[in-house]
């Protein structure tokens, strides 16, 4: 195989082979391409000197930190900071100004909507839709009925504390009893007062439902929150049981669901999770949608 | 014949393989009766089927074959073992079409998500299918055969082991059964690449230490002095993935009644290895092992020799070198320190010119005979795919330079990349690979039809055009929305909406996959005809070694 | 000048690879010494280097339900979809919170960080959302999210899970590293349980021993504890164990 002659040499490339064959394969003594072997020069240059810039090579007990002094840690916080900066001087008074300062200047009012908008479809819209319109189980923030109050001021007081949280002290809390699971109330005196609340709302009864044992009931254990008229009470988050608006749908069923283990729905907290200022932009934005007070 | 006289016994190979199939049926049907898993019971019950089946295969074997061992050589030529490479050959082009259609599923199941069925087939139980299947059963099918053909031809030497090959083989399969059925039941350690548990990777242990020894065995029997470079890469294919599976998979069972392990390593240690692990996936599995494939059947086809043997020795060193430290170009800008994220990222600028050297070696190894791509489509898709390898090796140090990395990770351009090189560089070297090698095993001239492998490079050539475009535009468009600030400095996309924005191009790439999956077809109708093509056998000129005239 | 004559005095030089070349021992030893190097100097000194994992306070092992959940987690694979690792990059943090830290997953086996963003991160989802809004989410993503390519996960709510081995998880678990101690491992159980049974005997030890815990019907479904409630339980505590308000950002830089 390694015999020396006309063998180790290949007339189509005019250069000689290794002398050896494998299965007729045959390799030439080509040098490496110079632009190749220059390149690979280059890269391995530019990584030394990458090395001197920034942090690279582990040590005993700590690493070579770079000439540069750079973190990626302490570059993203940097660049934090000067947007942070950049949003104050812009919007100069977002944060302290108070919503009807804010209100009545277009310029931090398109700010504040700019900042809410985002915010809102990447931590609101999963629960209360895209345009806030809500669905079953979450409220719609579009209208002008509110659970717990319509103003900016308690939409942001809402939005920072939640409802119904866990650990959260300021959240807004107040739970309608298990009048069914608790046996508070008998089943019949729960069907009733379902009906009771249908003819609230202006709505059609059941064929044969006792309406006077629902009005009787509902006086006794439900107007104490959602008011003798059953107009509902902001204070409590109790709902608004006379007008078209449901959370939880207005058939015989679900209200008797409702009453019997109601859901008592949470809404997160936002404080912990959110800055101030965004909560502020949220809570104009929510305004904004349509139905604030 | 003389073996007639000699007295047949059980070799040690047999005898040892029996026992060790009866102790595992054993061992197998303990777990089966005693694991309170469905899904676990089921994989101890078809190791238990799978050990009885290895007996009586043996034994039949043993009445059916003569007394005497295969001879190592017949009249002075090797006489080769290609039971084990024709197997393989055939198990590559199954599981790279079951592979492909699960990649297709899931690219409709990310276009149109009502494609999901739970649990089973949903897209996280999928997705790892698609991988393993294609990475590990279809490309690690491709290896096998062509390792086992390669070292064969170019040592000029029987495969080493009577049975051993066929442990290889069979017991791949067996593993790859193991591992996909086990993705869909919900059994993965969430590794990506290295998803099987505990169990099929102690079982991939056993069958790739012996892969590594009937590799060496047959170098070392090898009648030529100097090892080919193909063998090079083979074998550093073969040891590097045996300890990077060692390194990242180490776990501990719940208990050998469960199926679930915890890895021996934690968050950012474990996300090192992990990456240590999958980029070395890529570099000594994707990459090391498929140049070997090259370095055989390109020259081979071409008829011409290696272009450059120096640079085979240089680059073969600095790839294997470098691409070890290149794991943390997969975890840019995460809890990993920074001092790492800069290794991984220079040893990936560092590497962009070792792995060209493959790339030239290819290319230009067709000089003189450039002539031949215009008539012959096996050699075209061969050259393609070596353009590919060049495409792949140069967008990865791009996207490993952190502020591109920046952009591109968790995005499509990582999807798009992924399939330049496995479209473009994986799948067509193991075409053109698969293309030369049925003639050559089942002794035919020529392929059935060489119109049908033009047809099947162009379809799939335009399914790969489709499918990264696509993936580069999703990609470099879902980057430059997460980041994208409004002029008053506010986030400008919501998560979801990037989302939205990526349907045209998941239905786009789903097209490009189906093409892809259209010219695979051809391919599998003419490796059909192909074998079962009537013709004279071509006297096994193929098999007979340093025949074939150079030049 | 042919290029024979220009190779010859090159010529040794490139002959002493003939040693490696010609025995395929000295070629796999090559081999493996070439490739020991980048792994022993990138992942050795993540062990032994202090600035690693970075010193912070509330963080505690899996409570036996959230390890439940994220085996389930695990297993459903939706790592494929979404990370579980905010990248120090502007707007990363913008949209999913502080960067996370290298101590946040120290009790990970294996971590989560992904690779692929199909759907937002989750490194801080704990107690973005409702327990109902999971459920919901869960049984049918597009429901509340139209432009969702998530998959429904309704099976989850009614299968039952599976926990008769859950003190070994814990017991291999500290065998790996995490800090469980014997009474956790002896407890698993009955504190799986207690952690859906806020107003149960054993609440309070169980409280003692993960404080930060949520305790509560994850998916309301009083009957039994099935498989939403422990990937729910996982869900809601991701990101809310480190106390930011006591953390140094300046003193971490690596
Ligand atoms: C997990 C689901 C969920 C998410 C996310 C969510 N909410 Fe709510 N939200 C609710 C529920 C449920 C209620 C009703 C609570 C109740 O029953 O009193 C509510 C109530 C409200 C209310 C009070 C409505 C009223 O009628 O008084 C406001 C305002 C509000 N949400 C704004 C927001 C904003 C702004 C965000 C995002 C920062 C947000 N919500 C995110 C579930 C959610
Ligand atoms: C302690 C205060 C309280 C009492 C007493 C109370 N509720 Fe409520 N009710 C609420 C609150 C708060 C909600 C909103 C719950 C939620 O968001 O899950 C509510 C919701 C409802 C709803 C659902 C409204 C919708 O839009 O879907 C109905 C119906 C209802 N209550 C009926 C009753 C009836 C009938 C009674 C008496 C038997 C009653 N409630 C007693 C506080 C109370
Ligand atoms: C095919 C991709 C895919 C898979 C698999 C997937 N998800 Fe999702 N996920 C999404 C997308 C897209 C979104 C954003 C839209 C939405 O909220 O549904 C999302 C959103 C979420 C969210 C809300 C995050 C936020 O901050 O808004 C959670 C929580 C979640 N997924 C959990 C899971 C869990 C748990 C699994 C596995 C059991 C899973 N996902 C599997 C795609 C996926
Ligand atoms: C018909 C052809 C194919 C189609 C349609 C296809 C489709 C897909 C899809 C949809 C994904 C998931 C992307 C995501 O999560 O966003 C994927 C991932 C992947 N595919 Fe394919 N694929 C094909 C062929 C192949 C082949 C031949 C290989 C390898 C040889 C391959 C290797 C991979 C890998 C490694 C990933 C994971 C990438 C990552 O995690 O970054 N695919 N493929
Ligand atoms: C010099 C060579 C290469 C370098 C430096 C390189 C670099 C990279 C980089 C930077 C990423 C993105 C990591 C991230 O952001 O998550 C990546 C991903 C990937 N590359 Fe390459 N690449 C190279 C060649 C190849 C080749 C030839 C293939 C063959 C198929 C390949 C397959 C992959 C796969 C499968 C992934 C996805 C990993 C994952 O996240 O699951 N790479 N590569
Ligand atoms: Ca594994
Ligand atoms: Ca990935
Ligand atoms: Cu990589």
């Amino acid at each position: 195989m390694t015999t020396q002659g006309q063998s180790d040499f290949d007339p189509v490339s005019g250069r000689t082979t290794t002398g050896h064959e494998w299965d007729g394969i045959r390799e030439l003594n080509t040098p490496l391409p110079r632009w190749w072997l220059w390149t690979f020069y280059a890269t391995i240059l530019w990584s030394v000197a990458y090395w001197v810039a920034y942090p690279s090579w582990p040590l005993a007990t700590s690493f070579a930190g770079g000439a540069f002094g750079w973190t990626s840690r302490g570059a993203v916080s940097a660049e934090i900071d000067a947007l942070n900066e950049r949003r104050a001087s812009q919007g100069a008074g977002l944060a302290s100004a108070t919503f009807a300062a804010i209100a009545r200047d277009p310029k931090l009012m398109s700010i504040a909507l700019a900042q809410g908008r985002v915010a809102f479809a990447d931590n609101c819209a999963p629960c209360h839709g895209a345009g806030g319109g809500g669905g079953v189980n979450f409220p719609n923030l579009a209208d002008d009925d509110w659970l717990w109050g319509g103003t900016l001021e308690e939409i942001a007081a809402t939005i920072t504390n939640g409802v119904r949280v866990d650990g959260v002290k300021a959240t807004r809390l107040s739970l309608m009893p298990a009048f069914g699971k608790d046996n508070l109330l008998n089943a019949d005196e729960i069907l009733a007062v379902a009906n009771h609340v249908r003819s609230l709302a202006g709505l059609d009864t059941q064929k044969g439902a006792n309406l006077a044992l629902g009005a009787k009931t509902f006086g006794d254990a439900c107007a104490s929150c959602h008011g003798p008229g059953g107009k509902g009470n902001p204070m409590v988050g109790a709902p608004n049981l006379t007008d078209a608006i449901w959370l939880y749908g207005s058939e015989i069923p679900s209200i008797v669901a409702t009453i019997s283990n109601p859901r008592n729905g949470v809404m997160p907290a936002w404080g912990g999770r959110l800055d101030p200022v965004t909560i502020k932009s949220l809570a104009l934005y929510v305004h904004s949608l349509g139905g604030g007070k | 014949m003389q073996q007639a006289v000699a007295k047949k016994s059980m070799h040690a190979g047999e005898f040892g393989l029996v026992i060790f199939f009866g102790v595992t049926a054993l061992l197998c049907l303990v777990v089966a009766a005693k694991t309170t898993e469905p899904a676990f019971a089921f994989h101890a019950a078809l190791g238990v089927a799978g050990s009885l089946v290895a007996v009586f295969a043996i034994f039949n074997r043993y009445y059916e074959r003569p007394a005497a061992e295969p001879q190592l050589e017949i009249d002075g030529k090797p006489n080769y073992n290609m039971g084990p490479v024709k197997f393989a050959t055939i198990a590559a082009i199954f599981w790279g079409f079951a592979g492909m259609a699960v990649g297709l599923i899931i690219a409709l199941q990310l276009a149109y998500p009502d494609l999901n069925f739970e649990p089973w087939l949903n897209f996280g139980r999928m997705r790892p299918l698609h991988t393993s299947a294609v990475i590990f059963a279809f490309g690690g099918n491709v290896l096998l055969a062509t390792s086992f053909y390669v070292a064969q031809r170019t040592c000029r030497a029987r495969l080493a082991g009577d049975l051993a090959p066929w442990f290889v083989v069979l017991g791949y399969q067996f593993f790859i059964v193991i591992a996909g059925t086990g993705y869909l039941l919900g059994i993965t350690q969430s590794k990506e690449y290295a998803e099987p548990e505990w169990y099929a990777d102690l079982w991939l242990t056993i069958v790739w230490v012996t892969y590594l020894l009937v590799f060496l065995g047959t170098l070392i029997r090898r009648k030529e002095p100097h090892i080919y470079v193909a063998n090079w890469f083979y074998l550093a294919f073969i040891a590097t993935v045996a300890v990077l599976h060692l390194g990242n998979g180490l776990a501990l069972p719940v208990s050998v009644f469960s199926s679930k392990s915890y890895i021996a390593w934690g968050g950012v240690q474990d996300a090192m290895f992990q990456w240590w692990y999958g980029h070395n996936a890529v570099g000594f599995f994707l990459t090391a092992g498929f140049l070997a494939i090259m370095y055989y059947f390109i020259p081979k086809r071409a008829e011409r020799p290696i272009y450059s043997y120096r640079l085979s020795i240089i680059h073969f060193w600095a790839v294997i070198f470098l691409y070890i430290w290149a794991g943390p170009h997969h975890l840019h800008y995460t809890a990993l320190p920074d001092w790492a994220q800069t290794l991984g990222m220079t040893f990936s600028i560092m590497l962009w010119m070792p792995s060209w050297g493959g790339m030239i070696n290819g290319l230009l190894t067709l000089s003189g005979a450039w002539d031949k791509l215009r008539t012959d489509p096996v050699l075209r898709m061969m050259v393609v795919s070596v353009a590919f390898y060049g495409m792949a090796t140069f967008e990865g140090p791009m996207m490993s330079i952190k502020v591109v990395n920046s952009l591109s990770h968790y995005t499509d351009w990582t999807i798009g990349h992924v399939h330049s090189g496995a479209l473009g560089w994986n799948a067509y070297v193991s075409f053109g690979a698969i293309y030369c090698l049925v003639p050559w095993l089942w002794g035919k001239r020529e392929l059935y039809s060489l119109k049908l492998v033009n047809w099947h490079f162009w379809i799939s050539t335009i399914g790969i055009v489709l499918y990264i475009t696509a993936m580069w535009v999703s990609g470099i468009l879902q980057g430059l929305m997460w980041r994208s600030y409004t002029a008053l400095g506010y986030l400008e996309y919501s998560f979801i909406e990037t989302v939205a924005a990526m349907h045209p191009f998941y239905v786009i790439r789903a097209l490009g996959g189906l093409l892809f999956i259209l010219g695979y077809t051809l391919m599998i109708y003419n490796i059909w005809m192909t074998i079962r093509m009537k013709e004279e056998p071509v006297n096994s000129a193929a098999f007979t070694p340093s025949f074939h005239p150079a030049e | 000048m042919t290029d024979r004559a220009a190779s010859k005095p090159n010529a040794t030089w490139w002959t002493r690879h003939h040693k490696l070349e010609t025995n395929s021992i000295f070629l796999l030893i090559g081999v493996l010494i070439a490739i020991s190097f980048g792994g022993l100097v990138e992942i050795a000194p993540l062990f032994f280097l202090q600035s690693t994992i970075e010193k912070v306070e509330g963080m505690r092992p899996y409570t036996p339900l959230e390890l439940a959940g994220r085996n389930i987690y695990v297993r459903e694979g939706c790592y494929l979809c979404h990370s579980q690792m905010i990248r120090a990059l502007r707007d990363e943090v913008e949209r999913y919170g502080h960067y996370s830290l290298a101590a946040e997953s120290m009790y990970d086996h294996p971590f989560q960080w992904g690779s692929k963003r199909n759907g937002p991160d989750l490194a801080r989802v704990g107690d973005k959302y409702s327990d109902a809004w999971h459920v919901a989410h869960l049984n049918e993503p597009r429901a509340l999210v139209p432009q969702s390519i998530m998959p429904k996960y309704a099976f989850l709510a009614k299968t039952e899970l599976d926990f008769g081995l859950i003190a070994d998880h814990l017991r291999v678990n500290r065998a790996v590293g995490v800090p469980y101690t014997d009474e956790m491992i002896a407890r698993a159980k009955l504190d799986l349980k207690a952690q859906v049974d806020p107003d149960g005997p054993d609440a309070e030890a169980f409280l003692s021993r993960y404080p930060k815990t949520k305790l509560r019907k994850f998916d309301a479904d009083h009957r039994e504890i099935t498989e939403a409630d422990a990937l729910i339980a996982y869900m809601q505590m991701l990101g809310t164990l480190v106390e930011f308000k006591l953390y140094d950002d300046k003193a971490a830089l690596r």
